[in-house]
């Protein structure tokens, strides 16, 4: 049927307009009056063709109308009209040749046309030939995607008809891309496909992929003697990496060639329904409890000929080496399938290339987050030397302090302007707190601050779920950081992550801006060093302290802004990422904030390395990741970057 | 001249006899044995509550007198669970199993039988087939050695690890933190062999036996019992000899000892290993009274949970660990199980469900602040015992020496 409605189609490409009929559409309506009337998918076929290849303009109009369910029968003399519902149950009949209304008519009179979704598909087949023509934009693009989804060869003439006289560049261009994919699939002119194929073995869209790989697609098959008639991909030794002799045997058997294998699940079977008299072929019921013993049994049920025979090795070996195995290709023509082949060959590269740059933007992505989310703690843990677990608990404020900032300002754009100051006043201020109410009391004992700063974390993880309780809380981020950077299909990367970036690389200049060139950073570096002949220049430790503290938390807060943004916002976000801070310190370096760098720029990498070995475990991707990082510390105990001399303190 | 061990430990016989006497009122008191007054499921919370203690002791050991902040504890503990677990498991189901199929007309095979295990077993994973850990699942006797050797080879392995690259102090915290999670995230994978998030379960039906759960309880709480005392006993030991005082020497001050011409990392080690075993006994004892295992159960704030227990009983003395880790554990219980009365204020009522994690949280932090000596610390007031007075000045020169306060021992 496809094949004739193909004729149909090129022979109204070859003529559209001499082959219009004199007569209007009604006469070819009327031709098939029978089957439009009965609309059953399995016989409509001739009339849609007939439609679409009667070349009249109101074809279209007359299509649509139908796929509509606007279509009336006038059952007095069985003509076709377009209704429209009139006053109470009568319907406003026109002519679709003249376009003039006919009448009006009670509902009893006519009688309705509903395709099913079947023939509506069918029909929009048909359809698509005008639409590529139509003047409407929208209508044309609109084709083009429903070609895309459902390619089929009979929509390559009018396709290739179309695209002389499209007047929009962009979608000329997308035409005559999809012209080249059909081609591909459906030209009956081999060396045009191989033409196609060879033009388009270097583009990376999934489409191509998808219109190559059904060439390339091959069946098992076996016979006794290899056929000449068919295009043969290669042939296969049973017992190979590619075909297990159990495999091979199971071909056999469902191709009829060989007797199937007596399963013990079927041993057991034959064996419970043979039992006469509480034996089995001689052997008593109870000492069936061994593999032995069933074999025993089963063969001499086999030799009185109540079940089959089994079948042993060498009637497998037998049956292996009488036939041949080979892979044959759906697509009959070998050139072909060569091309699709050395084509998908060469696309495979240049996929697998954009992947691992699609796979370093990821780690890039990733060490970025690890990076913002540890460079507060590099700042408290790597400066100070003071360990603060509830760190994360400041990540997690900070994002909540954006989504309550949203609850006020509902301008993404200027909430989260607003949110970012916010959040670190609201850590800065819990950060001085802490360092005033708790810290300054163990600065001798690491240990212990690590106890009580936990304990903190866990009371302000409480209050978290207390105030915004356990269900994740919404903290979108504005509009312009939707989407993502399209490089092609294999290459992209969402905004919000390269925002992520930036805002990583700003704090990275904001943090050696302040300790390099600030009063501030300089007394933070002379009290960590020394903190009483810093006293002792006049430095005030106590204040420098609560500050360089304050600044890590409040930075801690910032990044909990950035991290809500893509992160659910719950009470166990700051959990989620502090082992993972304390890990990039730590193999950093401590103290240094390149070291805080390096070491999210590893962890970064790695996670995602080990993730793209295992694609499909996340979770012994972290299992891994840390296992090589208490391996990377016995070589590096002082991390990637390691302070030397006075500056390491001891 | 040598003293007895009882003599130098005055306070072993005097907690051998609470526990004996608390072991024998709740026997008396329980279902099973005794008047019914406490119900089977308390019989239980008190049973794990001993596991518990037990693994405090540990904890106590290792932190308390050798100074090593462990994170990672609880891993160990799970472990021993998901060891005797797996017997658990395997046997409870061989049982039933075996049951059902011998209604079949055929009797099974041996290989039969085992295919059915697995896919009881694994079919909540999507598998059927035993991964290779369980291969000695089949044995009482070798999976209670597993209890002790796997936690134990991982301690020995890790600490070796970490203790030969001299990573001391908060790294060290850190460092074991990142071990029980790494665990535990890989028992949560489906493939990990340990059905991974569904965990081991059922495993408070001992296979073959018939009693009720209310004389198993029972029976649970008196080996708990007897594992603490003995493990009170072990770790009195260890701390009261030379060797208590090398590891105490380590945790005052590790380079001095070093200097001696002490291996600080071989005591190290032993401490380690020593309590990850205890701590893998207690787990084997405490999974099988609570039911089920899962990694979630690994995670690092169990240990962390783990510190603060030890801590507000009071760090380097023993009793003071099992103090901290009975109060604190019932305590939760009674509040998070509902029990303790809320609060109305008026304007907002406090619903401890809510509220006592802040709670736990605050007096941990002032613990740590104002009593870093904890519940123990009070046994002080009783028996007189007092700091040197050294008018605030450090013990030794180091920063990281005891200062006046803290130094009790």
């Amino acid at each position: 049927m496809l094949r004739l409605f193909l004729a149909g189609l090129a022979i109204l490409c070859a003529c559209l307009t001499a082959n219009a009929q004199e007569g209007g559409l009604q006469p070819i309506l009327q031709e098939h009056q029978e089957i439009i009337a009965k609309s059953s998918r399995k016989t409509i076929g001739p009339a849609i063709e007939a439609i679409a290849s009667s070349g009249l303009p109101q074809a279209q109009v007359m299509l649509e109308t139908w796929a509509a369910k606007n279509v009336w029968m006038r059952k007095s003399d069985g003509l076709f009209f377009a209704g429209k519902k009139g006053e109470g149950r009568s319907y406003e009949l026109t002519d679709f040749d003249t376009g003039e209304i006919v009448g009006t008519f009670e509902k009893s009179d006519l009688k309705q046309l509903k395709p099913n979704s079947g023939i509506r598909a069918m029909i929009g087949t048909a359809l698509v030939q005008f639409q590529l023509t139509d003047p409407d934009r929208a209508k044309r693009l609109a084709a083009l995607t429903s070609i895309q989804r459902d390619p089929e060869g009979a929509l390559l003439e009018p396709l290739r008809a179309s695209i002389d006289e499209e007047p929009d560049a962009d979608l000329k261009a997308q035409k005559q891309r999809l012209e080249r994919l059909l081609t591909i699939g459906y030209d009956e002119d081999t060396a045009a496909r191989v033409a196609a194929i060879e033009e388009m073995s270097d583009d990376l869209g999934v489409d191509v992929r998808a219109a190559l790989n059904p060439l390339v697609v091959t069946r098992l098959q076996t016979a006794t003697d290899l056929p000449s008639d068919v295009n043969i991909a290669g042939v296969l030794q049973p017992g190979s990496d590619d075909l297990s002799r159990d495999a091979a045997y199971d071909l056999l058997v469902a191709s009829d060639l060989a007797a199937p294998r007596v399963s013990a699940d079927d041993i057991r079977a034959a064996l419970a329904a043979n039992i006469d008299g509480g034996r089995v072929g001689g052997v008593p019921v109870a000492q069936l409890n061994s593999d032995a013993a069933r074999a025993q049994a089963y063969a001499a049920l086999a030799e009185a000929g109540t079940v089959p025979a089994l079948i042993t090795q060498t009637d497998i070996d037998a049956a292996l080496g009488a036939h041949v195995f080979f892979e044959t290709y759906a697509e009959p023509s070998g050139e072909v399938t060569a091309a699709a082949e050395k084509a998908l060959e060469q696309i495979e590269l240049k996929v697998g290339l954009n992947q691992t740059l699609d796979l370093t933007l990821d780690a890039i992505s990733l060490a970025s987050i690890y990076f913002l989310a540890a460079i507060g703690l590099a700042i408290t843990f790597g400066v100070m030397g003071v360990i603060n677990m509830a760190h994360g608990e400041f990540i997690m404020m900070g994002a909540y302090t954006g989504y309550v900032v949203q609850q006020f300002i509902p301008d993404h754009t200027l909430s989260i302007i607003v949110a970012i100051p916010m959040a670190f006043a609201v850590t800065f201020a819990m950060g001085v707190a802490m360092e005033r109410l708790v810290i300054r009391w163990l600065y001798s004992r690491p240990l212990e601050t690590l106890l009580a700063t936990f304990g903190i974390s866990i009371a302000l993880q409480q209050l978290a779920k207390n105030i915004f309780g356990t269900q994740a809380r919404p903290l979108t981020a504005p509009g312009w950081l939707d989407g993502a950077w399209v490089l092609n299909d294999v290459v992209s990367i969402s905004y919000i992550r390269i925002a992520i970036f930036v805002l990583a690389m700003i704090f990275l200049g904001l943090f050696l801006y302040i300790m390099k060139r600030t009063r501030l950073g300089l007394e933070m570096r002379a009290v960590t060093q020394n903190p009483r002949m810093a006293g002792s220049m006049g430095i005030n430790p106590g204040r420098v302290n609560m500050l360089t503290f304050g600044l890590g938390s409040g930075i801690a807060g910032i990044a909990g802004v950035a991290i809500g943004l893509f992160a659910k916002v719950t009470s166990d976000l700051g959990s989620d990422y502090i082992v993972q801070s304390f890990m990039t310190v730590v193999v950093g370096g401590v103290g240094n904030i390149w070291g805080a760098l390096a070491g999210a720029g590893m962890i970064g990498f790695l996670q995602k390395g080990i993730e793209w070995m295992n694609p499909s475990n996340t979770l012994a991707a972290q299992t891994y990741m840390i296992i090589f990082i208490i391996i990377f510390i016995q070589f590096r105990p002082r991390g990637i970057i390691a302070l030397k001399g006075r500056a390491a303190g001891d | 001249m040598e003293r007895s061990f009882v003599a130098k430990n005055p306070s072993v016989l005097v907690f051998l006899a609470i526990l004996s006497l608390f072991t024998l009122g709740v026997t008396v008191l329980s279902e099973g044995f005794g008047i019914g007054v406490i119900s089977t499921s308390f019989v239980k919370t008190l049973g794990k509550t001993l596991c518990l203690c037990l693994i405090a002791v540990a904890m106590d050991l290792v932190w308390g007198f050798t100074g090593i902040l462990s994170l990672g504890h609880f891993a160990f503990f799970g472990l021993g669970g998901y060891m005797i677990g797996m017997w658990l498991m395997y046997e409870r189901t061989r049982l039933i199993v075996v049951e059902s199929l011998s209604q079949a007309e055929i009797p099974p095979t041996s290989s039969e039988v085992v295919d059915a295990i697995g896919t009881q077993i694994f079919g909540v994973v999507g598998s059927s087939e035993f991964p290779l850990i369980w291969a000695f699942s089949d044995s009482l006797f070798l999976q209670l050695a597993l209890v002790v050797l796997v936690p134990g080879l991982l301690a020995l392995i890790f600490g070796w690890l970490a203790f030969r690259s001299r990573v001391t102090g908060v790294y060290l915290s850190i460092l074991t933190q990142a071990m029980t999670l790494a665990l535990a995230l890989y028992l949560f994978q489906n493939d990990s062999g340990l059905r991974g998030n569904n965990g081991l379960s059922g495993l408070q039906n001992l296979p073959g036996v018939t009693a009720s759960q209310d004389v198993v309880s029972v029976w649970f709480l008196w080996a708990s019992a007897f594992a603490l005392g003995l493990g009170y006993m072990l770790a009195a030991w260890v701390v009261s000899g030379k060797f208590g005082s090398v590891i105490r020497g380590i945790r005052d001050n590790e380079a001095r000892v070093r200097f001696l011409g002490y291996s600080v990392e071989v005591y190290k080690l032993a401490v380690f290993t020593l309590t990850a075993c205890i701590a893998a006994i207690a787990g084997a004892l405490y999974y099988p009274q609570a039911g089920i295992i899962n990694p979630e159960e690994m995670a690092p704030i169990a240990s962390i949970y783990l510190a603060v227990w030890v801590a507000i009983g009071g760090r380097g003395r023993l009793y003071g660990a099992v103090i901290g880790a009975a109060f604190v554990s019932l305590l939760s219980t009674w509040f998070t199980g509902g029990q303790a009365p809320d609060i109305p204020l008026g304007f907002y009522t406090i619903k401890w469900v809510d509220w006592w994690q802040v709670l736990l949280g605050v007096s941990f932090v002032l613990v740590t602040l104002f009593a870093p000596q904890g519940i123990g610390g009070l046994f002080d007031l009783w028996t007189n015992r007092r700091a040197p007075q050294r008018h605030g000045a450090a013990l030794g020169p180091d920063e990281s020496a005891l200062r006046e306060k803290e130094a009790t021992e």
